[in-house]
Parts: C-alpha cells; structure tokens; sequence
C-alpha cells in the first residue's frame, strides 16, 4: 500500500518536473493499469520459468504431484523451487529470503501451496509480502461441482472475483475513545475500475455469459455506490457480456437455493471473502477449489486450504486444489491444450471414484490418485 | 424488567378475559369487547408487503384475534404518500409492538441523505437486537433437514452507521463503528435469550483477524458477558468460515451473536437453507418495543400485484407477535394451521415449488384455523 503510494508521489513528481513529458507519462501510466496477463509475452526459449512455493504441512506433497503431473504431460514450463522460510535479514528482522522475492519477480508467475502463518512471531506473512511484490488486486475463485464427489447442491459453476488491495481490510482502524472504534472501509475508483475491468476481461476469455456486481450500495450509498458505479461503466464496453446487479443479501439466499442462478460474481473485499468461502463449502470444501491472484507485476495461484499436519508425510493428502490452480496458471499463460488435458484427466479420475483420497470419502493415497491421472493424460 | 412484568401480568389477565368472553361474544356485543382488544402497529412496507399483511389480517379476522391494526403506510421510495416517521415512532412507543413488512431502500435518496429509512426507524426507537429464529418447516423440502438456529443481530451501529465521505474525488471513505457499550448490550441479550430459550451455545462471528480493533472489540465483549453465563458456551468463528459451514453443516450451530453486516448475510444464507425469504419470521427489540418483521428483508418487487408470494413469514410473524402479548391460545391455533397446510401440501405457493396464489394458501390456512 505504502510502496504504491510512494510510487504514485513520484509519478506525480516527475510530471511536475518535465511537465512536456504529460502525454508520455499517461501512456506509462495507461500500461501499468493494464489487467492483461503480464506473462503473455512470448519467450525465445520454449520453456518459461514459473516460481513454485511448495509450502508446509502437506504442501511438499502436493507440490510434487503436481510437479509429476506436469512432467508426463510434457508442459512446456520450468520450475524454480524457492524456500520461504523466514530468515533472519540484515536490519536484524525475521522475513522472506530475499531470493524468494527475486525469484517472483523475474518470473512473474507463481504456484504456491499452504503456508502455516505462525501467530505472533514478528514478522510479516507472506501472504502479505508476496500480495505486495506482486501488487495482487483480484482474487479469483472459481468453483464447480465435480462429478463424482457429490454435494447436496449441484450444477454449481460459479467464479468469484474479489477486490483484494482495499475495501474493509484496508487495515485503517483506530479506537477513538475508550470502547469505541471507527474501522475505515476504503474505496477508490482506481481499484474498483481496476477489479471490473478485470471481471470482464476474465469473462470474455473464459466464454462466460453474465458478470454479476454484489454490492449493497443501498445501505453504503457512496462507497458501495462508487463500486457499483464503476462496475456499471465498465459492462458499457462489454456488451456481449450479460450485466447485472444484486444486493449482497439477495445473493446469499439466492446461492444456497439455486446456484445456478449466477455465472461471474465481481465484487469489494469482505463480500468476495466471504462468498467465494461459501461457493466453495457448496462444492465441497477448500480442498476443491482453485485459487488465484491477478496483480500489476505478476499472478500467483494458490491453494487456499489449511496446511493440515495430521496427515502431512503419510501420503494422504488431496492434491486437487493445487493441481487445478496450477491448471488456471496454464490458461492464464495461455498454454489451454495443456491445461485442458490435464483438467479433463483430474475431472474423470474424480469421477470414477475408483482413486479418491480420504476426504473425498475413498482410500487412495495422494501417490495412487496422481498416477492415475498420470495414466490418463 | 419490573415494567416488563407488568405488562406480561397485565396482557395475562386481558387473555383470559378475552377467551372467556369469546364464546359469548354475540350476546355481549363489540363495546365491552374492545376493551380488552389490544392495538398493534402495523407497517405493510413496499413490494409485497400490503399483499401479505392483507393475508395476515384475513387470518387475524377468521381466528376472531383481539388484535386492532394501527395501520401507516410508510415508504421511502414513496415519499409522497408515506406517513411521517414521526408518527409512527409514536404509535409504536405507544403500543409497544408492531408489525412491519419490509421497506425498500434503494441506492440514492431524494433527499441525499445516507440514512435509510430503515435505519431511521431502528435509530430512533433503539431497536438494538434482531432474533431471527431459522428452523425446518414440515412439508418444505430443502437441503439439509432439522436446522434449528436462533440468529441475533446487532442492528444500530457497524457498518450501517451511514458515516460516509469522498475525500477527494474516486476516493470514498466509510466508517464502521463499534462501540463496547453496544456490543456488550448485544452480547448479553444473546446470552439471555440462551439462557431463557435453554439453548447451549452461543457463537460469535467475527473477522478479528483481519478488523483487529473493530470485530476484535465486538468478539473481546462477548467473551466478557459469556464469563457471566458458565452454563453457556461461547464459540468463536470467523464470517467466512461461517458461511461455508453453514451450507455444508448447519446443523453445528445453535444461538449466534453476529455485527450488523454479517448478521444480514448470515440471515439470509440459513432462510435460503429453509426454504427463502417467504418462510422465515424475525423480530427487532429495543428495551420496550418489538417490531415483528420477516426475516430477510426482501421487497420481492417482481411479485406486486401477481397474487403468487409466500404468506408465511408475515403469518409467523403475527403468531410470533401473539405470543408476546401473551395470547398464546390464538397463537397455537395459526402457527398449527399453518404447520397442517405446510405438511399436506396440496396448498403450496409458487416459492416452494407450488401453482398457489397467496389468496389460496391464506384460505387455505383459515380453512385449518380450529
């Protein structure tokens, strides 16, 4: 936030110092707001290099079968392997190697599996950092059911895309007197275009028909209605997309009851926080659903489920939601055959229930599920 | 609490006069019968609501209910033909209970103010805690089976302060408020309601992870009231963990203590998980007052004028209203004949997969009024 805002003061500096340079200096900054994938440019070298954090717990695990994964289906990317283990830095705080960060950021592009966040122990999440580095603005979130791990709700094929840089976690808050506290919930234009812009763009690629904006900008008249504003502008430009608005509320009951009501939802932080969780319980848990993170100097893709040490090291462990953000990191550096090929494998070997692992309600080890989609590439 | 015991015994006494004279009413006439009618306050709200308080009142009428209606119609997308709030602040003061539909709040305001209508209301009669009690219904098919879950809201401050300002243009600022006064006033008010209602656990929702000093004052006084209650257990969890188990295991939660925000969207997922919004009944308290209304709050706009919404929720809403006045004969005798429609389900509105008209069900349901 700090480092954005600091940047934002140089621009601005820099304008004021060779005011001619005004036209230029709004193409620069007409490129750095563009959502495109940054790592669309092509590279002389058939394989690109991706940052992979395998993470704690289970993380190793899964990390390697994705890794197995991606060998037999000959995908063309390279991994780079970086621990993130808080060291001790040269100011004498515990933080991220800097060789992590180096490495996301030459490569742009990122898989990283679950993070145990230790409480309390004085230094920054990486979470955090990692959102910082990359300036990471959108949260997407697809979830669907799968064939074969039935749920009590079907059909769901639902994408969340949530504001992730401000809204009520802009961590402003302050306890005006004793007992009383005013926490700040922000919204800026630059933002909210920002996350619309993207919501549609992510729509039109991914042949979605209707982007949904949840909002409740009848009891937040002027933040949620500068939100909902935005988002109103930018369905403008894309009109073969399907636009339409919905209160918060109205999208809770709504989801619970029929799911198949809605297609891309786009909407501020804490709603995203909380709906994309939801859609998830309703396909089945954290344990199935993707996740990644579109940001100005990069993407990363993440499972967002907990690192789960009961059963880290016995081979048990489901490593679907890594595989299947790992699938979205294809399709984001647009190499869709391989993504479709090992999405359709994970798919079938779901649905057969012959390989499932414990959660899923069978008794696979996570090695037996991943060579069975290995077989079916 | 001495004065709500007054009323209690007082209403008490008028009950049972009532009833005895129920049965001879002809003979006696309407003016000795009106003085032990009660009057109540009723707000039909935009949308639907003068559809299904019409129906409230034909089945009021038929169980022959000495209830008197102080009807107002207000609105905030009306404002021409909308009472004064005022006014009806003051009926309500007066009767102390209320039935309300619920108002539309659109985006802007005529007037640009950021207050809702609403919120006026709720501001101004301190209509702190809403108690949504979530439940199954027999005859409605849905999902999961036996939910059972009181929801209390705290509903005057959080993020419905309508604090909001555009510091400079594109950039706007909106301040949610959460004070320990409120909060432990809540807080208690859950843990009384469990203790009353002899439920075991209260839980908390919360996002002290991310609103440190805001949800963590919230979440830091429902620790200090539970201390309090050693019989009752107080769980925490965060919002969205929340929702997520409650779509896959809503049966885990008992009474839940919830701010503002999260408390509209926790509402509206579990009446979304028994059948919407036409089935579920809430109500707002102050410290003398209750309004009765349905538990989430929507106007159905698309259903004016087609005769096809759910009548349930206000109906529930009345017999809800009726067991506090402490006419809990009248009560039963509607909440049964609504349980018997729902169960045989021949009478079913279009919301729960039904061909039936509002007019039909709420014949039906004064069919079955015995």
């Amino acid at each position: 936030m700090a480092a954005r805002f600091i940047q934002k003061i140089l621009q601005q500096l820099g304008f004021q110092a060779a005011p001619e340079s005004t036209s230029l200096a709004g193409a620069t900054i007409k490129a750095k707001v563009n959502t495109k994938p940054t790592a669309t440019r092509g590279y002389a070298s058939g394989a690109r290099k991706v940052t992979l954090i395998p993470g704690d717990g289970i993380g190793p695990e899964i990390s390697a079968a994705v890794q197995k994964i991606f060998t037999a289906a000959s995908v063309p990317i390279e991994w780079e392997a970086v621990d993130v283990t808080p060291v001790r830095g040269p100011d004498g705080k515990f933080g991220i190697p800097q060789a992590a960060i180096d490495s996301v950021n030459t490569n742009k592009i990122g898989l990283k599996g679950p993070l145990m966040t230790p409480v309390g122990k004085g230094h920054r999440s990486l979470n955090l950092a990692l959102r910082k580095e990359f300036n990471l603005y959108a949260n997407v979130r697809p979830c669907r059911s799968l064939e074969g791990y039935k749920t009590l709700y079907d059909d769901v094929d639902v994408v969340t895309i949530r504001e992730n840089t401000e809204g009520e976690y802009s961590g402003i808050e302050h306890e005006i007197v004793d007992g009383v506290v005013q926490s700040i919930k922000l919204i800026t234009e630059e933002a909210s275009m920002r996350v619309a812009d993207y919501a549609f763009q992510y729509a039109k690629n991914n042949n979605r028909k209707k982007v949904t904006v949840v909002h409740k900008a009848n009891i937040m008249r002027m933040s949620d209605g500068l939100f909902l504003r935005c988002v109103r502008d930018t369905a403008k430009k894309y009109p073969e997309i399907q636009f339409e608005e919905r209160y918060l509320d109205t999208v809770c009951l709504n989801m619970v009851q029929n799911p198949g009501k809605y297609d891309v939802l786009v909407m501020p932080n804490l709603y995203g926080d909380i709906l994309s969780d939801m859609c998830a319980g309703l396909v089945g848990g954290l344990g199935l659903t993707p996740s990644g993170n579109m940001g100005l100097n990069g993407a990363l893709f993440e499972s967002v489920h907990g690192t789960a040490p009961d059963i880290a090291g016995k081979d048990l462990a489901n490593p679907t939601a890594l595989l299947l953000s790992a699938v979205m990191m294809l399709r984001h550096m647009e190499l869709n055959s391989y993504a479709d090929k090992i999405e359709r494998a994970a798919f079938e070997t779901i649905k057969e229930s012959k390989y499932l692992t414990g959660d899923l309600g069978g008794k696979a080890k996570c090695s037996e599920f991943t060579n069975e989609i290995c077989a079916k590439l | 609490m001495s004065m709500l015991a007054k009323t209690v015994g007082r209403t008490f006494f008028q009950a049972a006069a009532v009833r005895a004279l129920h049965v001879s009413a002809a003979v006696n006439g309407a003016e000795c019968y009106n003085a032990n009618r009660t009057t109540c306050t009723l707000v039909p709200g935009d949308g639907v609501g003068p559809e299904l308080v019409y129906s409230l009142q034909e089945v009021f009428k038929a169980a022959n209910v000495p209830v008197d209606f102080e009807a107002f119609f207000l609105s905030e997308i009306n404002p021409v033909l909308s009472a004064k709030l005022e006014d009806v602040v003051a009926s309500i003061r007066k009767n102390k209970v209320c039935i309300k539909g619920i108002l539309a709040t659109p985006d802007y305001s005529n007037e640009g103010e950021l207050q809702t209508l609403n919120m006026k209301l709720r501001t101004e009669l301190d209509l702190y805690a809403n108690v949504v009690h979530v439940r199954s219904l027999p005859g409605v098919k849905t999902r999961h089976d036996n939910i059972d879950t009181v929801i209390i809201r705290e509903q005057t401050e959080g993020e419905y302060s309508a604090l909001e300002h555009e510091s400079v243009p594109g950039i706007v600022e909106c301040l949610k408020i959460v004070t320990a006064k409120k909060s432990m006033r809540i807080a208690k008010f859950a843990f009384d309601y469990a203790t009353k209602n002899n439920r075991k656990k209260v839980t908390a929702v919360h996002k002290a992870n991310i609103m440190k000093l805001g949800d963590g004052l919230f979440l830091k006084s429902c620790e200090e009231v539970s201390k309090l209650y050693p019989r009752i257990e107080l769980d925490k969890m965060i919002v969205d963990n929340t929702t997520m188990q409650m779509v896959s295991n809503p049966n885990q939660f008992d009474v839940m203590v919830t701010p503002n925000l999260y408390g509209a969207i926790v509402d509206n997922l579990a009446s979304g998980l028994v059948g919407g919004a036409g089935v579920v009944a809430g109500a707002s308290y102050s410290a003398d007052a209750v309004v009765f209304e349905p538990g989430a709050r929507h106007i159905f706009a698309q259903a004016v004028g087609k005769n096809v919404a759910n009548p349930t929720a206000m109906l529930m809403c009345g017999t809800k209203m009726l067991r506090h006045i402490n006419l809990p004969t009248y009560s039963e005798v509607i909440q049964n004949a609504i349980n018997q429609v729902l169960k045989d389900g021949k009478v079913r509105t279009k919301d729960l997969g039904g061909q039936s008209t509002t007019q039909d069900f709420t014949r039906a349901i004064i069919a079955n009024l015995h």
